[in-house]
C-alpha cells in the first residue's frame, strides 16, 4: 500500500507500455493526498472485510468470528492516526508541494492540512469512544441494525449477544469525506465529498442499541433535513456556474468582478451554496435537525459528528467565503451578519430551557455555530485564525463532553447497565456518585461556557477579538451577551452534579439515576486526551494561537 | 430556443421540490420532493452548459445522477427501516424527540 501512495518519483502513474495515456494523464500529487487516500482506502478494505468475514452458524442470526472486531477497530484507528500524521508532517513543511492538484479539483494549503489533522485528531478520540464496551461486552450499536425493535427476531440477536462492526467502515468514509471536504477547490468535488461525508452519518444516527425508535427517528429526520440542504447547495452551485462560466473557486473568484451583467445571479447562486452550507453547520434557521439528532443518534456517533463535521463543514464554508466571496463582501456580509446573529441568540435562548443533557449540548453547538460564525464574518486574517483555532478546540471538548455522557448510564436492579441517563434529574448528585466523571464534565461545560484558564477561553477571546478588529463590534458585543446568558445553563448542570442530590434518597440508590459504568477503558481515554488538550490550549494557548495565526497569514 | 426557458423550468421544478418538501407529510413523497429539487439543478447545469459551450456542466450532472442514486439507497432503507417499525410514513408521526 505504501508503495502505491509514496511513489519515488513524481506521478509514475502509466507504466512505459501505456504511453498513450501519457498526454492526457491528469497530474495529481498523490504525497499530498496520501491524509485522505489512506482513509478512503482504509474504508474500501473494511467494506471488503466486512463482506469476505466468515459468519459462524447459518440461518439469520449468525454470529461474526470474535477477531473481526479487533481488525476492524484496529484498521480504522490505525488508518486514521497514520492520516493524521501524514497530515502533520506535511503541515510542518508546508511551502513544498502545495497548491493545487487533480487537475485544479483540489487545493492542498496549509488550512486544509490544518483542518484534515483536526479531522483525524477528533475522529482518533471520537474511534476510541466508538470502540469502547461495557464490561458486559455490549457497544453502542444495535446488535442487529436491520431488525424491527422489540420483535423476535430482535430478542435472539440480543441473547445470542451479537455485535456488527459496520459502524468502521461506515466511519472511515465519513472520516475521509470529512477530510476532502475542506480540501475541495471546485464546487462538484465538494458535492460529492459533502455526500461522501454526510450519507454514512445518515446511517449511524439511526444504529443505537438503546432507544432504538428515537435513534430511527434522529436518522430520518437527519436524512431528510440533510438532502433537503444539499439540493440548496448544488441548485445553488449550478447558478454560480451559470454566472461564471466555471465550477472552479479560483475562477468563479476572478470573474467576481467582470461578469457585472450576471452579478444578481452570482450573489442568489452563493446564498443559495452558503444555505446549504449553513445546514451543516447547524446555523440559525437551517438548525432545526441538530438537537433532534444529536439526541437520538448512538452517543458516540453524537459526538464524532457534533466535533468532525462541524470542523469540516467550517472548512468548507471559510473555502467559499473567504476564497470566492471578498469581492461580493458588501454582497453577503448582511447574510453572514444576520445567521451569526441569530444562531448565537437562538442556540442560547432555547438552551435555556433543555432537560436533556445532550439535547442541551446540541443547543450549546448551535451557539457554538454561531460564536465560530463570528469570526467569519469579521472578513480578515484574524477572523480566520480565530475560526480556524475555535474549531479544534469546541471539537475536543465536544467529543470529551459527549464520551463523559457516554459513560452516565442508568443501571437496573440485576446490575445490567442500560441506556444512557440524559434527563438532568438524573445527573442530580453525580458529583458524589463518581467524581472524577462529573469533575471532567465539569471541566469541559467551563471550556464551552468560555471561562478564563480554559480553551474555550482563548478561542472566544480570539474570535471576539477579530470581531472587534474588523469593525463588526455589534456581532461582538451579542457574542459576549450570549456566552453570558450560556454560562448560565452550563453553571446548571455543574450545580445539579455537584450541589443536589439523587431525587429518591438512599433507598434505592441506582434506580433510574445515572451512574459512571465500567467499560474497557478506551472512553476514559478518550475523555482524559479531550481534557488534556481543553486544559493544554487553555493555560499555554500562546504556541497553537501563533501557528493557526501562521496558517491565516499564509493564506491571506 | 432560449436558455432562459430551461432556466426557468428548473426554478418552476426546484420550487416545486422544496415546497414539496416543506408541505407534504409522507416521507416518500419528500424524499421526491428532494429529488425533483435535484434534477433542477441538473436542468439548471445543462442550460448553462450549453450556453457557455462548455462540459463541466453536463460532467456536474452526471456527478449529481451517481450521488442521488447513492442518496436514494441510504434513504430508502431508513424509510423503509422506519415503516416496519413503525407501520406508517408520515414524518407527522415521528414526533418522539422534540423540545
Amino acid at each position: 500500500m505504501s508503495a502505491l501512495l509514496w511513489p519515488a518519483a513524481p506521478a509514475p502513474l502509466a507504466a512505459p507500455g501505456a504511453a498513450v495515456a501519457a498526454e492526457a494523464a491528469i497530474d495529481i500529487d498523490w504525497v499530498v493526498l496520501s491524509p485522505v487516500a489512506i482513509v478512503l482506502g482504509a474504508a474500501i478494505a473494511a467494506t471488503l472485510i466486512e463482506a469476505v468475514a466468515s459468519r459462524k452458524g447459518a440461518g439469520r442470526v449468525a454470529a461474526q468470528p470474535g477477531y473481526l472486531r479487533v481488525v476492524q477497530a484496529g484498521l480504522a484507528l490505525l488508518a486514521v492516526a497514520a492520516a493524521g500524521l501524514v497530515a502533520l508532517r506535511l503541515a510542518l513543511r508546508a511551502g513544498e508541494s502545495i497548491g493545487l492538484t487533480g487537475d485544479g479539483a483540489l487545493v492542498i494549503d496549509p488550512m486544509t492540512l490544518y483542518l484534515q489533522l483536526a479531522v483525524a485528531a477528533c475522529a482518533l478520540i471520537g474511534l476510541l469512544v466508538i470502540t469502547d464496551r461495557t464490561v458486559q461486552g455490549e457497544d453502542a450499536f444495535a446488535p442487529q441494525a436491520a431488525a424491527v425493535p422489540g420483535s423476535e427476531y430482535e430478542q435472539r440477536a440480543r441473547r445470542r449477544g451479537l455485535s456488527q462492526t459496520d459502524v468502521y467502515p461506515l466511519v472511515l468514509f465519513a472520516t475521509g469525506g470529512m477530510m476532502l471536504f475542506p480540501a475541495a477547490a471546485d464546487l462538484i468535488t465538494m458535492f460529492v465529498a459533502l455526500e461522501v461525508l454526510s450519507l454514512p452519518l445518515y446511517l449511524l444516527s439511526g444504529m443505537a442499541r438503546h432507544r432504538r425508535l428515537l435513534s430511527g427517528e434522529a436518522s430520518l429526520k437527519y436524512f431528510l433535513l440533510g438532502a433537503f440542504g444539499s439540493a440548496f447547495f448544488l441548485f445553488g452551485a449550478a447558478w454560480v456556474y451559470g454566472a461564471t462560466g466555471s465550477l472552479r473557486l479560483s475562477e468563479i473568484a476572478g470573474s467576481v468582478g467582470s461578469a457585472s451583467g450576471l452579478d444578481p445571479i452570482l450573489v442568489v447562486g452563493l446564498t443559495l451554496i452558503l444555505v446549504g452550507l449553513f445546514f451543516k453547520v447547524g446555523a440559525v434557521p437551517f438548525h432545526s435537525w441538530t438537537p433532534d439528532v444529536y439526541q437520538g443518534a448512538p452517543t458516540p456517533i453524537t459526538g464524532f459528528m457534533a466535533a468532525c463535521t462541524k470542523i469540516a463543514a467550517f472548512g468548507a464554508l471559510l473555502r467559499v467565503v473567504y476564497a470566492v466571496a471578498p469581492a461580493l463582501s458588501w454582497d453577503l456580509k448582511p447574510v453572514l451578519w444576520t445567521v451569526a446573529i441569530a444562531t448565537m441568540v437562538v442556540g442560547t435562548v432555547v438552551g435555556l430551557v433543555q432537560r436533556d443533557v445532550k439535547r442541551l449540548l446540541a443547543y450549546s453547538a448551535i451557539a457554538h455555530a454561531g460564536f465560530i460564525m463570528t469570526g467569519v464574518a469579521a472578513w480578515s486574517a484574524e477572523g480566520l485564525a480565530g475560526s480556524l483555532f475555535y474549531l479544534f478546540t469546541y471539537g475536543v471538548a465536544t467529543i470529551g463532553g459527549f464520551g463523559v455522557i457516554a459513560l452516565v448510564r442508568e443501571v437496573d436492579a440485576e446490575g445490567h447497565i442500560r441506556a444512557e441517563a440524559t434527563g438532568l434529574d438524573q445527573w442530580r448528585g453525580l458529583g458524589k456518585r463518581s467524581p472524577v466523571l462529573a469533575g471532567a464534565f465539569a471541566l469541559f461545560l467551563l471550556s464551552f461556557a468560555g471561562i478564563p484558564l480554559t480553551s474555550g477561553f482563548v478561542a472566544k477571546f480570539a474570535v471576539f477579538e477579530a470581531a472587534f478588529g474588523a469593525g463588526a463590534a455589534v456581532l461582538a458585543i451579542v457574542g459576549l451577551a450570549c456566552s453570558a446568558a450560556a454560562a448560565f445553563f452550563y453553571a446548571r448542570v455543574i450545580v445539579a452534579m455537584f450541589f443536589e442530590s439523587a431525587p429518591q434518597g438512599e433507598a434505592a440508590p441506582l434506580a433510574g439515576v445515572g451512574i459512571g459504568v465500567r467499560t474497557l477503558g478506551l472512553t476514559q481515554i478518550a475523555v482524559g486526551l479531550s481534557l488534556a488538550f481543553t486544559l493544554a490550549l487553555g493555560l499555554v494557548p500562546g504556541w497553537f494561537w501563533n501557528f493557526t495565526r501562521g496558517l491565516a497569514q499564509l493564506l491571506s | 430556443m432560449n436558455v432562459s426557458v430551461y432556466l426557468i423550468l428548473a426554478s418552476v421544478l426546484f420550487v416545486i421540490g422544496a415546497v414539496t418538501v416543506l408541505v407534504r407529510r409522507n416521507s416518500i413523497v419528500v424524499f421526491m420532493g428532494v429529488e425533483l429539487m435535484l434534477n433542477a439543478a441538473n436542468l439548471t447545469f445543462l442550460a448553462f452548459s450549453r450556453m457557455w459551450g462548455d462540459f463541466d456542466g453536463q460532467l456536474a450532472a452526471f456527478f449529481v445522477m451517481v450521488v442521488a442514486a447513492a442518496e436514494v439507497v441510504v434513504g430508502l432503507a431508513i424509510i423503509v427501516s422506519l415503516f416496519r417499525t413503525r407501520r406508517t410514513v408520515s414524518v407527522d408521526d415521528e414526533n418522539l424527540l422534540r423540545g
